[in-house]
């Protein structure tokens, strides 16, 4: 569904600090696929996804979204058919709104005009689907969003992005502001929408173990690049000590541990 | 007197809509403010002075208010870029968020402008310094608003910032007729003006309203300082940057 075509990222081109962030990067992401992206820090893993939303538009290259190119179609148009979680659990949700106000917002995405439609209808079905979060969030329609703790803000983006049916989620280490067992709630949510929802799926960690863990497919990136694209059965056979190995028969250099954090 | 402060609040309250809707909701300080409260004024006072209905120049004075806006709005996206409590969650939903600048800035001047208008009708008169200290007086009405009621619902944040021009005007009334017993001149209301913003700032925060303490917070950070801490966001301040940059 979603098609790379020779894509490249070029920050301040022609001056000292000229930055090839992504250099000639092809892939395809089937539909249906969930994609885990581990990788270094300033390997790209975020400028790819912010080429993907329409957050940058590409040096050189396309982006082709079911065989259209979107290479210069703004984000916001974007935003109706991808769905994007950020690592800042602030950017999801708006603080000074309550969570029903902040969950109409989410449920008008994509359509048009002004409407106060607010209703008891509305806020049972709202109440139904804050309930599945099981963090007592039913009881609170009425309280502001800026009150709730990160993890219960993340959950929330998670469960409004999932009810507009995006085509493509695209997730950047967003359980990485949590503390671990907040992180742990928000994983499995994640985890539990995606496979009721059967959403294709792209997931920046930097948990080895969760890259390998889950999903049908690992990339792993370096230096603006996908070196690794490990999906089926090898990707099922994967290890840590594995995958450390096949960077160093690619890169012929040692993958530092905290490179590609090994946490647990 | 009642009489004459409530329609005083009532009349400048249509301003401070204007200003509650870029101060508070857009986390935008406008300046125009200043600038298309005269404007609407002006224009109400050509259009009666030569005879044309007040309905059309009630409309004019709007539209004119709302192509100011129009014009601050243009410049700060084109050259500034971020707005509002959370521009991503606007992106995320499949709006444009120009457009949605566009429309409250240019909302927040035609309200303003039509407020200049009305009080041109109300005092008689029009010149420029109407606008003097416009923003200052706005502010210090949607903050005694805040002092006086709590909430987070649209209707009664609409309600709140009526009642609270209402009771700056009061204020402003009392200073005015009665000062003089304490040799207070026209000037120093600007100082009580000052000292009710300080005031009504100290008292709100004490209370621990978290939800409008934005004042001073990036907008990006959903406008709570003290939520700022859970996250980092560099992605945030990547995409700010490119936005702004392009
Ligand atoms: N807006 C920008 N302007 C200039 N350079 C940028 C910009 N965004 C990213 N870069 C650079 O591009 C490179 C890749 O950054 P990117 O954010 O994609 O890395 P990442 O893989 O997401 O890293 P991390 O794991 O730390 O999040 C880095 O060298 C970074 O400094
Ligand atoms: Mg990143």
């Amino acid at each position: 569904m979603i098609k790379m075509v020779n894509i490249s990222k070029v920050f301040s081109p022609g001056t000292v600090n000229e930055n090839a962030a992504i250099r000639n990067v092809d892939l395809v992401v089937n539909e249906g696929d969930f994609i885990t992206i581990i990788g270094s820090n300033g390997a790209g893993k975020t400028t790819l996804f912010n080429l993907i939303s329409g957050n940058m538009i590409p040096t050189e290259g396309q982006v082709l979204i079911n065989g259209r190119d979107v290479s210069k179609e703004q984000e916001f148009k974007r935003a109706r058919y991808i769905g994007r979680i950020f690592q800042d659990p602030l950017l999801g949700t708006a603080s000074t709104m309550t969570l029903e106000d902040n969950m109409m917002i989410t449920h008008r995405k994509g359509r048009k005009g002004l409407r106060i439609s607010l209703n008891n209808k509305m806020r049972e079905f709202f109440r139904e689907k804050l309930t599945s979060l099981e963090m007592g969030l039913e009881d609170r329609l009425k309280d502001n969003v800026g009150l709730l703790s990160g993890g219960q803000r993340q959950a929330l983006t998670l469960l409004t992005m999932v009810i507009s049916r995006p085509e493509l989620i695209l997730l950047d280490e967003h359980t990485a502001a949590l503390d671990p067992r907040n992180a742990k709630i928000v994983l499995e949510l994640t985890m539990r929408f995606i496979n009721d929802y059967g959403l294709t799926t792209m997931m920046i960690t930097h948990n080895m173990n969760h890259a390998i863990q889950y999903g049908n497919r690992l990339l792993m990136m370096d230096k603006g690049e996908i070196i690794l694209d490990i999906s089926g059965a090898e990707k099922e056979a994967l290890t840590v000590e594995k995958l450390v190995d096949k960077f160093h028969d690619i890169r012929k250099r040692t993958l530092e541990s905290d490179e590609v954090m090994l946490s647990t | 007197m009642i009489e004459g402060i409530f329609v005083e609040g009532l009349v400048y309250g249509i301003m401070v809509l204007g200003v509650f809707i870029t101060f508070r909701i857009l986390n935008f300080p406008d300046l125009t403010v200043d600038g298309s409260f005269p404007l609407g004024a002006a224009i109400m006072a050509i259009m009666l002075t030569r005879g044309s209905s007040p309905w059309l120049a009630l409309m004019l004075a709007l539209t004119g208010g709302i192509l100011a806006g129009f014009v601050t709005a243009l410049i700060h996206t084109k050259l500034i870029g971020a707005m509002g409590n959370n521009e991503q969650m606007v992106i995320n939903q499949g709006v444009n968020p120009e457009y949605m600048k566009l429309i409250g800035v240019g909302l927040s001047n035609g309200l303003v402008a039509l407020s200049g208008a009305f009080v041109a009708q109300f005092q008689g008169f029009a010149d420029v310094n109407l606008g003097q200290g416009i923003i200052v007086a706005g502010l210090a009405s949607v903050m005694m608003g805040e002092f006086i009621l709590r909430s987070n619902k649209i209707a009664i944040l609409t309600l709140r910032v009526l009642l609270g021009s209402i009771l700056y005007r009061g204020l402003m009334y009392l200073g005015r007729y009665y000062g003089y017993y304490i040799n207070l001149t026209p000037s120093d209301l600007r100082l009580i003006t000052g000292l009710l913003i300080v005031v009504s700032l100290i008292v709100t925060q004490l209370r621990g309203e978290r939800k409008w303490s934005g004042a001073g917070a990036a907008p990006l950070n959903g406008g709570d300082p003290k939520q700022g801490a859970v996250g980092t966001a560099p992605d945030a301040k990547e995409a700010a940057a490119t936005r702004g940059s392009a």
